[in-house]
C-alpha cells in the first residue's frame, strides 16, 4: 500500500496521512509505504508484488473530500483527476510506463480524494482530512475482505 | 503579411510549468517570452531570520528533483561566510552525493523526457512500447543514481544527512557495496543510452552561444571552482555580482540573469562540456567522438549526447570514489557561528546554482540571494526560440510547436526551481 503526495502543500498530502492511519492495522504480508515526488519510483516500490493499493489526492473535481476508487487493472486513471502530476512524471504517468513496460502487479486499485486547497504550509482542508480517516476504514475493510477471498475485490 | 503568434498552453516533459508565447510576424520570428509565474523569491524571504543551519533543508525544498544541488550551494556558501574548510573523504561523499543526483536527473532527462522528441512519440509511454529496453534502462540508472543518494544522504527526496559542515552521518564502507555493483551495470547502460541517443536525427542548428560553467584546476566541476567562459570570463564565486545581474522583465515573475556586459548566456552541461573537456577521462572523450561529439559543441539538440555523456562520468566518478573510500573519523567539521558574508556555487545538473548569504553574529541569516540555473537559461532560451522558428517557418504550426517545446526540453528546464508554472500557448493572429 502506497501513500503519494507532498505533505508540505495542504491536500496533497492526505494520501500519506491515510496510510499512517492504517499503520498497524493491516495484514503482516501489506507493506505499507510512503511515497513522496517521485512518482517514478512507483514501479520499484510495486516490483515483484500481486496487488497494491495507491493512495493519494485527486484534483477538485468540485467536491472536497470525495473519495474515488479507480480499478487500475480494469479502468485506466482519470486524466482530470490529476493525480501528483505537478512534476514530469506522476502517477498516471508511472502506471502508464509500468503497464506497456509489463512491470504492473496484477491488482491496482486507487484511491483518490478530491482536494481543495494545495498551497505550501497549509493545514488539510476540513471535508479532506475527514475523508483520510473514511478512506483508511474502506482500505482496512476491503483488506480484511481479500484476506478470506485471495483477491482484492470491490468492497 | 499577418502576424501569427504561437502559444503553448502546457509545455509537457519539463519540471513544473512555464508558458511560452512566440510572435512572427511577416515571415520572421520577432519575440519569445518564456513567461514563468513564480513564488521561488519565497525562499529568499523564507530563509531570513533562519538559522544558518537551516539552510540546507529549506532550500533543498525548492526542487524535488535536484535537491542536492540547493544542498551543496547553500553549504558552501555558509562554510564560506564561517571560514571553514570542508576536506578529504568528507568533500568526497558529497562530490559522491552530487554524482547520485547528477545519474538520477540526467538519466531522467534523457530518457524519459528528451528522447521521445527526436524519435517522434508523444511520450516516454509511447517510447516504452518501441523501445521497451532503453526505457528500462533508463529506469534502472535513474535508480541506481537515487539509491547512491540513498546510502549517503539517508533519504532519496530531500536528502536529510547533509549540514553545514559536513554529513550528521558517515556511512560505513560496507554501505555501499549494493550501490557499486548497481554503479557497474549503470555504467555500462549510460554507455549503451549514449550510442543509442547519438544515433538520433539531429536538426542543423548552431548558436555562438557564451558558455559559463564552474572550472577546477583538477577535476570535471561539481562543488568547486572558478565561474568561467568561453569569452574570458574568469571569476571567483564571489565576485559573481560584478558581472552578472537580475533582471526583471514583464512577462515573467522568474528574474532573468544577464552578463552585464554581453547579455545571455548558457549553463548546463553543454557549458561544463565545453570548457572542462580536458577534464573528462579518455574513455569519455573517446565515446563522444564515437558519437560525433567534438570537445566544443554548439548545437543544443545535442545537449541530450552531452547528458549520456555526462552519465557515463558520474557512474565512472561515483565507482572511483566508492573505491577509494575510509570512513572519516568525524561526520562534519564543527561550524561556530560568526557574522559574516559567503558565496557558494555548485553544477546543479542543470548548470550552475549560486547562493549568497549574510549571516548576523548569532548565525542568522540576513539576507539570502539564489540564482537558478533554469533562470540563468531563460534568455538562451527565448533566443533560441526565435531562432530554431526563423529556420523553421516552412513547417506546420503544429510541427513548429513541437520543434518550439523541443528546444526548451533541450534546456532540461527546471521550472520548479525559478517558477511554479509554465503553460504553452499557441495563437495565431
Amino acid at each position: 500500500m502506497i501513500g503519494i503526495g507532498n505533505p508540505d502543500r495542504g491536500d496533497d498530502g492526505i494520501g500519506i496521512s491515510v496510510v499512517r492511519q492504517l499503520a498497524g492495522q493491516v495484514p503482516p504480508d501489506v507493506t505499507i509505504i510512503e511515497r513522496t515526488g517521485d512518482a517514478l519510483a512507483l514501479i520499484d516500490d510495486w516490483a515483484g508484488r500481486d496487488a497494491v493499493i495507491l493512495v493519494d489526492a485527486a484534483a477538485t473535481q468540485g467536491s472536497p473530500g470525495r473519495i474515488h476508487r479507480i480499478d487500475l487493472s480494469r479502468d485506466p486513471l482519470p486524466p482530470e483527476l490529476s493525480l501528483s502530476s505537478t512534476h514530469a512524471f506522476g502517477v498516471a504517468e508511472a502506471v502508464g510506463l509500468a503497464l506497456t513496460l509489463g512491470l504492473l502487479p496484477a491488482q491496482v486499485i486507487a484511491y483518490a480524494i478530491e482536494g481543495e486547497n494545495f498551497e505550501p504550509g497549509a493545514p488539510f482542508s476540513p471535508p479532506v482530512a475527514a475523508a483520510a480517516g473514511e478512506a483508511a476504514a474502506r482500505i482496512a475493510t476491503e483488506l480484511r475482505a481479500s484476506e478470506r477471498t485471495g483477491a482484492i475485490d470491490h468492497a | 503579411m499577418p502576424t501569427k503568434t504561437i502559444r503553448v498552453d502546457l509545455i509537457a516533459r519539463v519540471e513544473g510549468e512555464g508558458a511560452l508565447e512566440l510572435r512572427i510576424k511577416d515571415g520572421r520570428a520577432t519575440s519569445a517570452k518564456l513567461k514563468i509565474f513564480e513564488p521561488p523569491r519565497l525562499f529568499e524571504a523564507l530563509l531570513r531570520g533562519r538559522g544558518f543551519a537551516e539552510a540546507p533543508d529549506i532550500t533543498a525544498r525548492i526542487c524535488g528533483i535536484c535537491p542536492v544541488a540547493y544542498q551543496m550551494s547553500s553549504v558552501h556558501a555558509m562554510e564560506q561566510a564561517l571560514g571553514i574548510t570542508v576536506d578529504g573523504q568528507l568533500r568526497a561523499l558529497r562530490r559522491l552525493l552530487y554524482c547520485g543526483e547528477w545519474i538520477e536527473s540526467h538519466a531522467l532527462h534523457v530518457v524519459m523526457l528528451h528522447a521521445p522528441d527526436f524519435l517522434g512519440f508523444e511520450d516516454g509511454i509511447q517510447m516504452a512500447r518501441e523501445h521497451g529496453d532503453r526505457v528500462r534502462g533508463g529506469l534502472a540508472l535513474k535508480k541506481a543514481g537515487n539509491d547512491l543518494m540513498r546510502v549517503i544522504g539517508g533519504r532519496e527526496i530531500h536528502p536529510v544527512n547533509v549540514r553545514v559542515g559536513g554529513f550528521y552521518r558517515v556511512p560505513a564502507r560496507a554501505e555501499f557495496a549494493a550501490v557499486e555493483e548497481a554503479l557497474k551495470r549503470a555504467r555500462d547502460l549510460a554507455v549503451g543510452t549514449v550510442r543509442w541517443v547519438a544515433t538520433f536525427p539531429f536538426p542543423d542548428y548552431e548558436r555562438d552561444y557564451e558558455f559559463v560553467s564552474l572550472r577546477h584546476p583538477d577535476e570535471y566541476p561539481i562543488n568547486e571552482g572558478r565561474i568561467v567562459s568561453n569569452r574570458g570570463l574568469d571569476i571567483a564565486v564571489s565576485d559573481y555580482d560584478d558581472e552578472f545581474e537580475e533582471r526583471h522583465v514583464a512577462h515573467s515573475t522568474a528574474l532573468q540573469s544577464v552578463l552585464k556586459r554581453r547579455g545571455s548566456y548558457l549553463v548546463g552541461p553543454l557549458a561544463r562540456y565545453n570548457l572542462n573537456f580536458d577534464h573528462l577521462p579518455e574513455d569519455v572523450r573517446e565515446l563522444a567522438a564515437e558519437a560525433g561529439v567534438g570537445p566544443m559543441c554548439r548545437n543544443p539538440f545535442q545537449s541530450i549526447i552531452v547528458r549520456g555523456l555526462e552519465l557515463v562520468y558520474a557512474c565512472d566518478e561515483a565507482l572511483r570514489i566508492i573505491a577509494a573510500y575510509e570512513q572519516p573519523d568525524s561526520p562534519w567539521v564543527m561550524p561556530v557561528p560568526c557574522a559574516g558574508i559567503g558565496h557558494g556555487c555548485t553544477e546543479a545538473p542543470r548548470g550552475i546554482l549560486w547562493h549568497r548569504y549574510e549571516i548576523a553574529d548569532d548565525g542568522s541569516i540576513v539576507t539570502a540571494r539564489i540564482a537558478a540555473p533554469t533562470s540563468q537559461n531563460q534568455l538562451s532560451i527565448e533566443e533560441d526560440l526565435c531562432e530554431v522558428a526563423n529556420q523553421a517557418l516552412d513547417l506546420s504550426d503544429d510541427a513548429l510547436r513541437d520543434r518550439c517545446e523541443q528546444t526548451i526540453r533541450n534546456y532540461d528546464p527546471c521550472i520548479s526551481c525559478s517558477c511554479h508554472f509554465l503553460r504553452l500557448s499557441v495563437h495565431r493572429e
